[in-house]
């Protein structure tokens, strides 16, 4: 079954001067229990793309459904509500709220879920430990490493236990090593029965996923399955 | 569902975590109400002083002296002398709607003797009632004559401060026994140094005061000399006056119209002056007041519009997360709303303080500072719709960007 399922995607911005088309129509199928690796230059539209599988943005044109849901015309709250439960976000610069504890960070999803205090708590704490920081539950994002805020993240992004996992550059600010580190983890999800879509730069990372496609100027250039995955 | 506990916990972490802008949104809030709170309660207290300063005859008080009727009425003839008792007093009080409070006045000189002095002195036999209207404020530690002298006969004194300086020098004559017409009296009370521009039997600082009833068995007096009344608000005197004399007219028999019966004396008249005087001055603080305000809200809301494009990306990671832009509104009312509670209610209290440690030396010459705890809501109201205006519009924006873009901001 695809949880993903893009036909004639376009995004164009306008910033009013210029109009810069990110992307020139893109046709995107991806199933449950997939490890997609996106690959393409700086300024290909990888991060546009993930904008819009995420619901972070919406397309300018074309169709996309998530989880069978067609996407068009939904109003912001339902929007809020497939990120929400859907989707787990992790980014490049992590986006994690600086002032609050990393538990505190990792509620934030089930707070807007709607998931009552004491689960939270419970899941928020358990993902932690997981992720190896169930000794560090009440620091500030602030108080870790690079790949300890990456982690945090990656357990902000499961915790509302959603279809798909998308990661835009999540070793980007990493060292190799706390790169390999997450990486890892990701490969674990996979492996545990979870659908991700990754953007990376790193060759050597792309090798680990299952389906590597590759993005130019706006277009799919080439979308391989990968059967030396992991 | 998000509930109201979730906004609350949420807000207190922020509040916590920001805290140089809600330290600065508050300060800013703390400032108006201070500002605006003290103005008004020295605004006041000035006018309170100003009407007590010309009040020291009495606060908005009729006298009333019954005299030779002048003209004919029901077969009388002119020229008959008009003769009121406390019967008719307490009559004519149960009739006459709008009357605050009135009171006969019996006067006379006694001899007074005190240690080796003896002097002559003007008595005044009168009510409790007649001390609150003619302003007769005693010193600490002393009082005026209350109901139960009255009701008693007591055999107690109030002195005018001239008067008790004369009798006693500096030495504290509350407790201490005089002698009127050889009748023992106790002092019981000083009046404060009070400012009287005006009188109509002497100034009250040269004065003895005694209980009413105990006046009339000394002297064998049955008749006032004058009576004092006054009106439940100052606007009403007019009538209550006209409704006093057909009061008296109707039970003494004479013609309402008839002035020299009972003449009146309306010292509420001076006043005017002072009502219109007063509406220039509140007006002119009602101006610095609104000028105050609009310099707080400026600052206020300049600080909201930081706190909101500051936490634009903040919007956008929870709108990433799912959070619905009801939630983030609801946070930033709420949080506005009890920032403006804290605020206010610290500008309130430091009002308070100053109002407080204000020198009471200094009450004679501006008034007794008070605070009004409606000003202070009201401006601190005004100052967080203000903050609210400012965040909440700049919030709802944030809301309505697409996340990915708050996120960039
Ligand atoms: N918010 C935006 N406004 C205008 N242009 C944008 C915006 N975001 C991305 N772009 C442009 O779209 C193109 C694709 O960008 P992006 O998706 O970030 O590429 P990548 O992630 O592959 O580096 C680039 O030319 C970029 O300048
Ligand atoms: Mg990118």
């Amino acid at each position: 079954m695809s949880i993903i399922r893009m036909e004639g995607i376009r995004k164009i911005y306008d910033t009013g001067k210029v109009k810069v088309e990110a992307l020139k129509g893109i046709d995107l199928d991806v199933d449950a229990g997939e490890l997609v690796a996106i690959v393409g230059p700086s300024g290909s539209g990888k991060s546009t793309l993930m904008n819009l599988i995420g619901c972070l943005d919406t397309p300018s044109e074309g169709i996309y459904e998530i989880g069978g849901d067609n996407v068009a015309g939904v109003t912001r709250d339902q929007l809020a509500e497939i990120r929400n439960r859907r989707v787990g976000f992790v980014f490049q610069n992590f986006n994690l709220l600086p002032h609050i504890t990393i538990v505190e960070n990792v509620e934030l999803p089930m707070l807007f879920g709607g998931v009552a205090v004491r689960e939270r708590r419970d899941r928020a704490v358990e993902l932690l430990t997981r992720v190896g920081l169930g000794e560090r539950l009440d620091h500030k994002p602030t108080e870790l490493s690079g790949g300890q805020m990456q982690r945090v993240a990656i357990a902000r992004a499961l915790a509302m236990n959603p279809d798909i996992i998308l990661a835009d550059e999540p070793t980007g600010n990493l060292d190799t090593s706390s790169g390999t580190d997450i990486m890892s983890i990701f490969t674990d999800l996979w492996k545990a029965g979870r659908t991700l879509v990754i953007i990376t730069h790193d060759p050597a990372l792309a090798k680990r996923a299952s389906r590597i496609v590759e993005i130019r100027d706006g277009r799919i250039t080439s979308d391989q399955r990968n059967e030396e995955a992991a | 569902m998000v509930t109201f506990k979730d906004v609350f916990r949420q807000l207190i972490r922020d509040v916590r975590n920001e805290k140089l802008r809600t330290f600065l949104t508050i300060f800013g809030i703390v400032w108006g109400t201070v500002a605006i709170s003290l103005m008004l309660a020295f605004g006041t207290g000035l006018h309170k002083n100003l009407i007590k300063q010309t009040a020291g005859l009495g606060d908005r008080i009729v006298i009333a002296w019954p005299g030779l009727t002048s003209i004919p009425y029901e077969g009388l003839g002119k020229g008959r002398r008009l003769r009121i008792n406390e019967d008719d007093i307490a009559a004519v009080r149960t009739q006459v709607r709008g009357l605050k409070a009135i009171s006969g006045e019996y006067e006379t000189n006694m001899k007074l003797d005190y240690a080796a002095k003896t002097m002559s002195v003007d008595i005044s036999g009168v009510t409790a009632e007649f001390g609150a209207m003619r302003n007769e404020i005693p010193q600490s530690g002393g009082r005026f004559i209350n109901e139960l002298d009255d009701h008693d006969q007591r055999r107690v004194m109030f002195l005018g401060d001239r008067l008790k300086t004369n009798i006693f020098g500096d030495a504290d004559p509350i407790g201490k026994t005089v002698l009127l017409n050889q009748s023992p009296f106790q002092v019981i009370g000083v009046l404060i140094k009070k400012p009287q521009d005006s009188n109509y039997s002497g100034p009250d600082a040269e004065k003895a005061f005694i209980p009413s009833s105990t006046f009339r068995a000394l002297n064998g007096d049955k008749y006032v000399d004058n009576m004092i009344f006054q009106a439940a608000s100052s606007g009403e005197t007019k009538q209550v006056i006209k409704d006093i004399s057909a009061a008296f007219g109707k039970r003494l028999r004479f013609d309402p119209e008839d002035k020299e019966a009972l003449s009146m004396w309306d010292t509420t008249e001076q006043f005017h002056f002072f009502d219109i005087f007063m509406l220039a001055f509140n007006g002119f603080l009602g101006l610095v007041g609104v000028l105050t305000l609009i310099v707080g809200g400026i600052g206020v809301s300049n600080i909201m519009n930081v706190v909101v494009e500051e936490r634009t990306r903040e919007i956008g990671i929870k709108m990433a997360l799912g959070a619905k832009s009801r939630w983030i509104l609801t946070q930033f009312l709420i949080e506005t709303l009890l920032v403006t509670i804290f605020g206010g209610a610290i500008g309130f209290a430091i009002s308070l303080g100053v109002c407080a440690v204000f020198p009471a030396q200094l009450y004679e010459y501006v008034g007794k500072p008070e605070v009004s705890p409606v000003v202070a809501l009201f401006t601190a109201l005004a100052l967080g719709i203000v903050g609210l205006v400012a965040g909440y519009f700049p919030a709802k924006e944030a809301s309505r960007l697409d996340p990915v873009v708050a996120m960039k901001l």
